[in-house]
Formats: structure tokens, C-alpha cells, sequence
């Protein structure tokens, strides 16, 4: 308890996160990589087709990686306002600034590729049904994120503003998960239970369980990849970046 | 390999293209998300590298 507590306030400190994250980028770009791929080629020409969708359905083991990995990154943005607002953490900031855009562009992933999904099977493209449209409006919380901290000057206030809008926004997220049950809808119920027996096959399951993974990481290496970028401009003048980058 | 040949899998039975196309613009997502912030280090890096070497100049002068 006490190491992990040792370890969450390191994260707290710029120069320590710097050279932590490089190592770890290092070691989980690849992972990543290799794990897309093998999901990729188990789904697209490995799995079996579903019986009732045929083929169309391969279009799952990108769908539902990026819907669930956005979801979560909304959690992730969410944790790092509310740390930004309590306890004034710069790193929280830099964090909750990082994880917006690639939430944006992986539920705008989750967005296409089930309107993509939606034509073969629904016969539309899109349909204002309650789980794409609370979908949307997700999109617009983080879009909302990015924009809001570009239009402040005085980036303090720029990241007090942000986490007021991503914690508000959190009352989004329960409507996405309930709004199968909630209300009358095309949109399939989860097939993943973290209780209970999953309603898909385990030839079907396990390339959708690596494609989840590999998202997982791929948010994980982009949001590091960010802040580091995002630390390396604001200590651009620091000694300790400059010694660690060798060019002091 | 469910598909006989690299034909049937690229036709899916007259899906190939809704799938394939959603797992090009998938690929291009990814390469977007790791590439942009990858490209910010580098230029960030850049000007910090040209910023040194203008202070090691002035001070030579």
C-alpha cells in the first residue's frame, strides 16, 4: 500500500514521469503493434462468421474495442480533473489535456465503423437511437475538452474550466451503459459480461478479447505519447529536461 | 484460415468492402493517434536542440 502510494505521488513530479514514460513507451509501442495485428488477422480471417450476420460482423473487433476503450478513457479524463481541481496536480492537467483528443478520435472510431456495421445489418447508416446518439454526445464532451482549453489564454483557468466540463460530462456515461436497457433500441445488448456467461462464442470471443487489449495499450502509449510531447514543451527551458535529453 | 482463398476473404460474401473499409479507416485512426503526438516530441525537440546551440553561441560571442 505504502509503495503504491510512493509510486502515485511520483507520477505527481514532471522530471520523474518524463524518463518513466519513455521507457515504458518504449516497451509498449511494440506490444501494441503486435497485438493489433494478431487481433486483426484473428478476427478478419480466422474467426467464424455469425450465423445470422455473415461476414459483416468482423466489423465487432473494432467497434466494440473502441467503443469500451473511449468509455474508459472518459473515466481516465474524468479521474485526472477531479485530482486537477482537488489537489491542484500539474501533472493531472497534463494528463485530463492528453487523454481528450484520442477519446475523440476513438469514439469517432466507434461512431463510423457502427454506422459501417449499421447499413449491412440495419439497412442505415445512422439512426437516432438512444446508444448512438448518447455515443455522440460523448464525441462532443471531448471535442468540447479540446477546444475549451485552446480558447483560454490563461491555461490555470483553461484546465479548471476543462475538468468542470469533463466532470459534469461523467453524467453521460451511465446513460451510454444503461441505454440498451433503458430504452426501446437496435442497438444489440452487451455481449461481454464481466458476471455471468458472455453471449458470444469462445472462437469469437478471444480475437475480440486481444483487439480490447490492443486498444487498450493503443490509448495508453498515445495519451504518455501526448504528455510527453505536452512536458516537453512547458520544461522546455529546464535543466532537468535538457540533461536528460543530452542537449545541455 | 476460415476463407479458402485470399479472393473470398477479401469479398466476405458481399461484405468486403463495408469490413474492409471500416478496418482501413480503423488503421488510419491508429497510425493518426500514435504519429501526431510523435511528431509534436519531435519538433518540440528540435527547438529545444536549435535553442541550446543559439545559447552556445551567444555565450562563445
Amino acid at each position: 500500500m505504502r509503495a503504491m502510494w510512493a509510486f502515485i505521488h511520483k507520477l505527481g513530479s514532471p522530471p520523474w514521469f518524463f524518463g518513466f514514460s519513455g521507457t515504458l513507451v518504449r516497451w509498449l509501442l511494440p506490444l501494441t503493434l503486435l497485438l493489433l495485428a494478431l487481433g486483426a488477422c484473428w478476427g478478419l480471417l480466422v474467426a467464424p462468421p455469425d450465423f445470422r450476420q455473415g461476414n459483416s460482423y468482423r466489423i465487432i473487433y473494432i467497434h466494440v474495442p473502441a467503443a469500451v476503450v473511449a468509455l474508459a478513457g472518459y473515466y481516465v479524463m474524468a479521474i485526472a480533473g477531479a485530482i486537477s481541481l482537488i489537489w491542484r496536480i500539474k501533472m493531472a492537467d497534463v494528463a485530463m489535456r492528453a487523454a481528450a483528443p484520442v477519446g475523440a478520435i476513438l469514439t469517432g472510431v466507434a461512431l463510423v465503423t457502427g454506422a459501417i456495421w449499421g447499413k449491412p445489418t440495419w439497412g442505415a447508416w445512422w439512426v437516432w437511437d438512444a446508444r448512438i446518439t448518447s455515443m455522440l454526445i460523448l464525441f462532443f464532451l471531448y471535442l468540447g475538452v479540446v477546444a475549451l482549453f485552446e480558447a483560454y489564454e490563461n491555461k490555470a483557468a483553461a484546465a479548471k474550466a476543462c475538468a468542470v466540463l469533463t466532470l459534469v460530462g461523467t453524467v453521460n456515461i451511465p446513460i451510454i451503459y444503461k441505454s440498451v436497457d433503458w430504452w426501446y433500441s437496435l442497438h444489440q445488448p452487451a455481449s461481454l459480461k464481466f458476471l455471468g456467461e458472455s453471449a458470444i462464442d469462445a472462437s469469437m470471443l478471444y480475437p475480440l478479447l486481444v483487439m480490447i487489449a490492443a486498444f487498450y495499450l493503443l490509448f495508453a502509449v498515445s495519451m504518455l505519447l501526448n504528455m510527453r510531447a505536452e512536458l516537453l514543451w512547458h520544461h522546455r527551458n529546464a535543466n532537468w529536461l535538457r540533461q536528460r535529453l543530452g542537449v545541455s | 484460415m476460415y476463407f479458402e482463398s485470399l479472393a473470398a476473404a477479401w469479398h466476405m460474401d458481399g461484405h468486403g468492402g463495408y469490413v474492409w473499409l471500416a478496418y482501413a479507416l480503423t488503421a488510419m485512426a491508429a497510425v493518426l493517434i500514435v504519429w501526431v503526438p510523435l511528431a509534436r516530441f519531435r519538433r518540440h525537440l528540435r527547438w529545444v536542440t536549435a535553442d541550446q546551440r543559439r545559447q552556445a553561441d551567444d555565450n562563445r560571442l
